[in-house]
């Protein structure tokens, strides 16, 4: 599908969506409420049939997250970003999608490990890189180390 | 709970051992966890971050000429092209158009870069199998091609050539002479190569029927490079997406079923070949004129998000760079290739002999320091 053709079905799929086509992919923002129930269509579904997440991170935006999947077809070949606005900055929350994409697995540990966003039902959430303990979230605007130097 | 401090016998009688994360054939500082029965291998967990830097964090207080530079320890058998792909990511945003002259020098550095890559592993599988003597052999090319690269760039690993906009600076007079010399001398090894290992059937009952990951279970991984396309993922981001001057050369995707060891050490074998070929179609076409369009001395990126991949020797590497309009990334993402086919590696090795491990790392190619970054 094009990005067109893509953005007409997704918006009469899910109409509480809104769409950012600024970039070179079709951009598809939700709540994290409506993310796994995204996802899913968009894996079983065959006129979507994302079979590849290439990218799952995150961006702190200081006053929410921004939780960025890309994902792409290989039968069809187009590309979709789903991105989850996640407004509750002390506890931010939204569902795995590993079982749905095994690489989402690692990729989610280390957000939890570097932003702190926890994600509901995932088999393994520990830390990915920083041992257990280290204080704060270094991906975060917010964070501040002793070690951290003013350029 | 300590990592290492724990019981090394399960209820079950499993044995726990921990390999790495100083272990020769592990390629870096990588700590598995294994969890054994007698010598199958009930469960493996990589556990990562010794050599972590946090790359993403410091490109934040970077500039856009600067944090490039970062990507040359990441993946530093691949730093041409992890390099390549932040330039490229940064054209993209400023809308710059590279001069004809530096794409093609790119497309060369890069298939060297592979070349010798490739090379390194050639020999590391070896070693890695018991075989001592491929690793000579591998770094005699080896070390040709990086004399190359000191000549133009001015260092052998970490090269730093690529430059938002083009490259650092223009060739050196001797690189079209010397690199025709050493793709001749390689050509002539390729059949040495493989009487020494390919043909060895020591070497085949090792690898042949070990470590199998399906096509589906690739794509679902997220794997990505030779090791995909030896599963029959059709993967290769130099034919699906063409940058530089890959839409001026002739070259075929590089697809194989098997799914084993072997079928992802044939992959590579056959891509050393492709990379060959693709030099040889370039090298006596280097367009002449600029090797580097003109930028501003602060480059800004305007408001928006940017995301360009390229194909190192290990697979996909995404760029993904959000730009708040200001002289730095407000943050960069590196989705490195190593970082999900390792993460297919727990699934690879389940009910493999604990020998099986190191030829499934092996083939994978690991590089440490692109799965933590």
């Amino acid at each position: 599908m094009t990005k067109e053709e893509l953005k007409q079905s997704l918006s009469t799929h899910l109409p509480t969506a809104t769409f950012d086509e600024a970039g070179e992919f079709l951009n598809i923002i939700v709540t994290p409420a409506e993310l796994l129930p995204l996802m899913k269509d968009l894996r079983g579904k065959s006129e979507y049939n994302f079979d590849y997440l290439f990218c799952l991170t995150c961006v702190d935006w200081k006053d929410h997250f921004m939780m960025v999947y890309h994902l792409m077809s290989k039968d069809h070949k187009h590309v979709l970003v789903v991105k989850a606005k996640i407004t509750d900055r002390n506890k931010p929350e939204v569902e795995t999608v590993c079982h749905i994409w095994r690489t989402a697995e690692f990729h989610e540990r280390e957000v939890f490990d570097l932003f702190g966003v926890t994600f509901l039902n995932h088999p393994d959430l520990r830390r990915l890189f920083l041992e257990e303990g280290w204080p704060g979230w270094p991906l975060r605007k917010d964070y501040v180390d002793e070690n951290m130097i003013e350029i | 709970m300590s990592l290492l401090g724990e019981d090394v016998m399960t209820e079950d009688g499993e044995f726990v051992i921990n390999m790495g994360p100083q272990h020769p054939s592990t390629h870096g500082v990588l700590h598995l966890k294994v969890w054994l029965d007698g010598e199958i291998i009930k469960k493996v967990q990589p556990h990562l971050g010794y050599i972590h830097r946090s790359i993403e964090k410091m490109s934040e207080n970077l500039s856009y000429r600067n944090f490039i530079f970062a990507t040359s320890r990441m993946d530093y058998l691949s730093a041409h092209m992890n390099n390549e792909a932040c330039a490229l990511t940064v054209e993209k945003g400023l809308a710059v158009e590279v001069p004809a002259r530096a794409k093609v020098i790119r497309t060369l550095m890069a298939e060297l870069t592979r070349l010798s890559s490739h090379q390194l592993w050639w020999g590391c599988t070896g070693l890695d199998l018991g075989a001592v003597t491929p690793f000579f052999y591998a770094f005699r090319e080896r070390e040709a091609i990086n004399g190359i690269m000191e000549e133009t760039c001015g260092a052998r690993l970490t090269q730093n050539y690529m430059v938002p906009g083009g490259v650092m600076f223009d060739l050196h007079p001797n690189f079209q002479a010397r690199t025709k010399e050493v793709i001749k001398q390689i050509k002539d090894k390729f059949d040495e190569y493989d009487q020494l290992l390919t043909g060895n059937v020591i070497f085949e009952q090792r690898t042949k029927g070990v470590g199998y990951i399906s096509k589906e279970d690739a794509v679902s991984w997220g794997c990505t490079g030779p090791m995909a396309r030896a599963s029959g993922v059709s993967c290769d981001i130099r034919k699906l997406f063409p940058y530089s001057a890959y839409d001026q050369v002739k070259f075929e995707e590089i697809l194989d079923t098997g799914g084993d060891c072997y079928a992802r050490y044939m992959v590579r074998m056959a891509e050393m070949k492709q990379s060959v070929s693709i030099i040889e179609q370039l090298i006596d076409t280097i367009p002449e004129g600029e090797f580097q369009a003109k930028t501003k001395a602060v480059i800004k990126l305007p408001k928006g998000e940017f995301y360009q991949r390229v194909e190192t020797a290990r697979g996909e590497l995404g760029v993904y760079i959000v730009s708040d309009g200001a002289a730095s990334p407000y943050r960069v993402k590196y989705r490195s290739p190593n970082f999900s086919n390792l993460s297919a590696l727990p699934h690879m090795s389940k009910g493999a002999k604990i020998g099986d491990l190191v030829a499934i790392m092996a083939t994978i190619d690991l590089v440490i320091p692109d799965v933590d970054r």
